[in-house]
């Protein structure tokens, strides 16, 4: 069993946890993901790892609640345990000086970015940020990510905060302004779809997080594989990241949707339950 | 449930030679393709007696030689016979650490069964299923205690998978008095037994209780670790392990490499059954990782594992098409378990090949392309090579696709340790006595030795390392050819499922 230590919520929508994982904590590095089950009966899901303390051996995780699991994860906080808690999966972010680096995270992608630009930044980089949401309610992380940022760009589709754009206006700015060594681009499928094919015409190398259904999270289903230059990939393993401009978005998306009937099923039973539960 | 026993048994006494081979009750098939219990129920005490009253106790014994661990096979099935399977299960315990599992799920027909002089002229003796009678009885009956366990030895082993192998070795290393970790990478113990073999073959009942018997030894289990990303094994060796013994399996799933593989709705075999076993697919929404096999399936291969698969898709209601190169002949799967396949309805597609999945317009897989095959001359296995069929190319409709065409040995571990020598397959090198590997202190067996085998190969290789290990740190040399008289598999070439 693994004990969460705080909750804290962003928005309706979106809240971070801190779970204690001391194997974890020890042997995380950024850009690496866990798995975690709540219960018995709980589908396994992988998050990023969005901030670790090895002294005090916590993972930070942060969670767009959107079906079943990250709803029922919600409702749980401080001193309740979850079944359980398997990582530091995938590999690693090479981090590396390369010059200037744009971190561009868009809606619950800016958690997963932010210990990237983090190490990015403490190796030297110029890390220049550029932060994406739908609306200012969805925004996250603007103040952690300034700290590590040598520039910060706020972009919401509705205007309600920053510029009045989507993400990939100002990353087409800055690629066209020239002298980037490196995109990261980490958020929703289609998000990381149109950033890599902004960058492509610039030449821009792209790196992007994937974000397939996973089981075991080890290699040893294929529930997640993508194609990757023609070739298939486990995302679990052989990723998260990935060259942007190799990865076949369409058919990443496509698989993303494999279960939505069942899932639809499962919040609306879950919904109906609770709502019981509160009438009672 | 004992109606369809299908042998008649006779008023008095039979001469031995005269009794039939005893059936084992199982669950009509058009019932049990509706459920996921488990298929066959067992021989009750009578009927276990007069199978056993079959065996003519042979001086020297074939069917021991037949079984990889050489289990006193003639002296617990005269137990039996004697009324007291308390006695038989004491028997069986001091060569076999799973009964209960091997009694199911070994391949008798190729091993111990294979070998017994009865079957020369008759039916040979149902070593398996009388092996599974003394094993249900004990579980029924309450365990006769625990074993004596060595004084503490004071040194750490740590071992990594808890499939047979590495509770096997773990068990034994508990009993010579060591402290060990088990470190297993799911949430739950039990390896292929709990993720990959149905619930319908092997009830996970089972399995749970040989691995509380083996924490009941005072073996320390760590779920949810993974070694090569929570630790490595260079840490562990590090960290106080005396010595590691490396029983991580052969979990990679192979694909056919043809185009269409990455559509929706096509499985590997692993995905489709740790969906279904490990988180309780079958079971959603109650529980909550779903499952999908629409009306019609194709199901790739014919090993176990497609069988497992096949068997599977029908129970969550899907029309199910085996799809395989060769002949009914050459099909790798136990015997038991391709006549339950088609006593319950699936439809065998022989002598075919697929060329292509075909999906819709929304990603979705729709048709299976498959070429018509035959037989031409016999290839490096010793079976007739399969050669397509110019211009048979037909299409067969449907929603799903589960492709069971073999695993590999999974490099996560492997390529985060250093100084390990692995085959050109990425399988772990190691001594076909001892177990040892090109590192120090470091063991390996099971299935990321020898590729995908059977439970009892990888038990007796779990018992090997343990004696190995003990030798070894003990500082005496290890075991030699001759002192081994379990089989690892090391030497064997095999390969259950393609
Ligand atoms: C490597 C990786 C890192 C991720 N990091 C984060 C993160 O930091 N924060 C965050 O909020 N989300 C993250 N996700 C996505 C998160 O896993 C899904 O939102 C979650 O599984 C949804 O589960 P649900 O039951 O609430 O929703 P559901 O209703 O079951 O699913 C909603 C959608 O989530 C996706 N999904 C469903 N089941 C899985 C599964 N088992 N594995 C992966 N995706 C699934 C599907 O696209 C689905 O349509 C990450 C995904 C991956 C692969
Ligand atoms: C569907 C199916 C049906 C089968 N049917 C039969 C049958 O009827 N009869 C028969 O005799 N054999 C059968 N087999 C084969 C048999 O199950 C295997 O040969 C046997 O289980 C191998 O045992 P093992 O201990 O070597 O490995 P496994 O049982 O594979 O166990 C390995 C364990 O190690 C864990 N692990 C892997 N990597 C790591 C890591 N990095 N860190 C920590 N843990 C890790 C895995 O999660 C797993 O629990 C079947 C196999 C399958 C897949
Ligand atoms: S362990 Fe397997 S091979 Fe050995 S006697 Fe039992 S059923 Fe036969
Ligand atoms: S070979 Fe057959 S008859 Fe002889 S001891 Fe073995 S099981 Fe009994
Ligand atoms: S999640 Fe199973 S192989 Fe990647």
């Amino acid at each position: 069993m693994y004990k969460i230590l705080d909750r804290v919520d962003y928005s309706d929508d979106v809240y971070m946890q801190v779970i204690e994982a001391p194997a974890v904590a020890a042997a995380c590095k950024p850009g690496q993901f866990i798995i975690l089950r709540i219960d018995e009966e709980g589908e396994r899901i992988p998050l990023t790892i969005a901030d670790f303390d090895r002294a005090a051996g916590t993972i930070t995780i942060v969670v767009q609640a959107i079906g079943k699991t990250t709803r029922q994860l919600q409702k749980l906080g401080k001193g309740d345990f979850l079944a359980n808690f398997i990582g530091p999966l995938g590999v690693p972010s090479v981090i590396e000086k390369v010059g200037t680096v744009v971190c561009a995270g868009g809606g619950i992608g800016v958690a997963p970015i932010y210990p990237i630009a983090r190490a990015l930044k403490e190796a030297g980089n110029k890390v220049i940020s550029i932060v994406a949401a739908r609306n200012q309610n969805l925004l996250l992380w603007e103040d952690r990510m300034r700290e590590v940022s040598d520039e910060l760009i706020v972009t919401t589709d509705d205007g309600s905060r920053g510029r009045h754009c989507l993400v990939t206006e100002p990353l087409k700015e800055l690629c066209e302004a020239g002298d980037i060594a490196l995109v990261y681009a980490i958020g929703p499928g289609v998000m990381m779809k149109f950033c890599s094919r902004t960058t492509l015409e610039y030449g821009v190398k792209t790196l992007v997080s994937l974000n397939s259904i996973m089981v075991d999270g080890t290699g040893m289903c294929g529930a997640c594989r993508c194609s990757v230059g023609g070739e298939t990939k486990f995302v679990c393993v052989d990723g998260p990241e990935f060259d942007g401009h190799q990865v076949d978005f369409d058919q990443l998306l496509a698989r993303q949707r494999q279960y939505l009937p069942q899932e639809k099923e499962s919040l609306d039973a879950y919904l109906v339950s609770t709502a019981v539960n509160k009438v009672a | 449930m004992t109606n369809n026993i299908r042998a008649e048994k006779p008023a008095r006494k039979p001469k031995r030679l005269a009794i039939p081979r005893q059936a084992i009750p199982e669950q009509p098939a058009k019932l049990r393709a509706t459920n996921f219990d488990e298929v066959t129920l067992g021989y009750d005490q009578e009927t276990a007696i007069l199978e056993a009253s079959r065996c003519i106790q042979c001086k020297k014994p074939k069917c021991v030689e037949g079984c990889p661990v050489g289990i006193d096979i003639g002296a617990f099935i005269k137990l039996i016979g004697e009324g007291d399977p308390a006695g038989a299960i004491a028997k069986l315990k001091e060569t076999t650490s799973f009964p209960a599992v091997c009694g199911r799920v070994c391949p008798q027909e190729e091993q111990c069964e294979q070998r017994c002089i009865l079957g020369v002229k008759h039916d040979p003796v149902a070593i398996g299923r009388l092996e599974r009678y003394a094993a249900d009885w004990e579980f029924a009956n309450g365990s006769s205690g625990k074993p004596k366990t060595a004084p503490k030895k004071g040194k750490h082993v740590g071992v990594v998978g808890s499939g047979p192998a590495g509770l096997t070795c773990a068990g034994e290393l508990a009993k010579m008095g060591y402290d060990v970790t088990i470190y297993e990478a799911l949430h739950k113990p039990g390896g292929v037994l709990v993720y990959g073999i149905p619930e319908f073959r092997l009830p996970k009942a089972i399995v749970q209780r040989e691995c509380d018997y083996v924490q009941s030894l005072g073996v320390e289990f760590k779920l949810d670790y993974v070694i090569g990303r929570t630790l490595t094994v260079d840490q562990m060796l590090e960290d106080g392990h005396d010595a590691i013994f490396l029983a991580n399996g052969a979990g990679l799933p192979s694909f056919m490499n043809i185009p269409g593989e990455n559509l929706n709705g096509v499985y590997s075999a692993n995905e489709f059954l740790t969906r279904s076993n490990l988180m309780k697919a079958y079971r959603f929404p109650e529980y909550d990782t779903p499952i999908t096999v629409g009306k019609r399936v194709a199901v790739i291969g014919a090993g176990n594992v497609a069988m497992d698969s096949a068997r599977t898709a029908l129970r969550l209601g899907a029309e199910v098409h085996l799809i395989y190169r060769r002949s009914h002949d050459e099909m790798p799967a136990r015997n038991e378990e391709i006549h339950h396949a088609e006593e319950e309805g699936i439809i065998l597609d022989l002598l075919a090949n697929p060329t292509q999945i075909i999906g819709d317009e929304r990603g979705w897989v729709h048709e299976i392309e498959v070429i018509d095959m035959e037989l031409g001359e016999p290839d490096d296995s010793g079976r007739r090579r399969p050669v397509p069929k110019e211009g048979s190319e037909r299409r067969i409709q449907v929603d799903a696709v589960i492709v069971s065409v073999g695993t590999k040995a999974n490099p996560l571990l492997t390529r985060s340790t250093s100084g390990l020598e692995l085959t050109k397959r990425g399988n772990i090198v190691a001594d076909e006595n001892t177990l040892e590997t090109s590192k120090k202190g470091v063991f390996a067996g099971g299935d990321i030795v020898t590729g995908s085998a059977t439970v009892i190969l990888a038990m007796g290789a779990g018992k090997t390392a343990a004696r190995s290990i003990d030798r070894y740190l003990q500082g005496q040399p290890l075991l030699n050819a001759e002192e081994n008289e379990v089989t690892t598999g090391t030497a064997q070439l095999a390969g259950v499922a393609s």
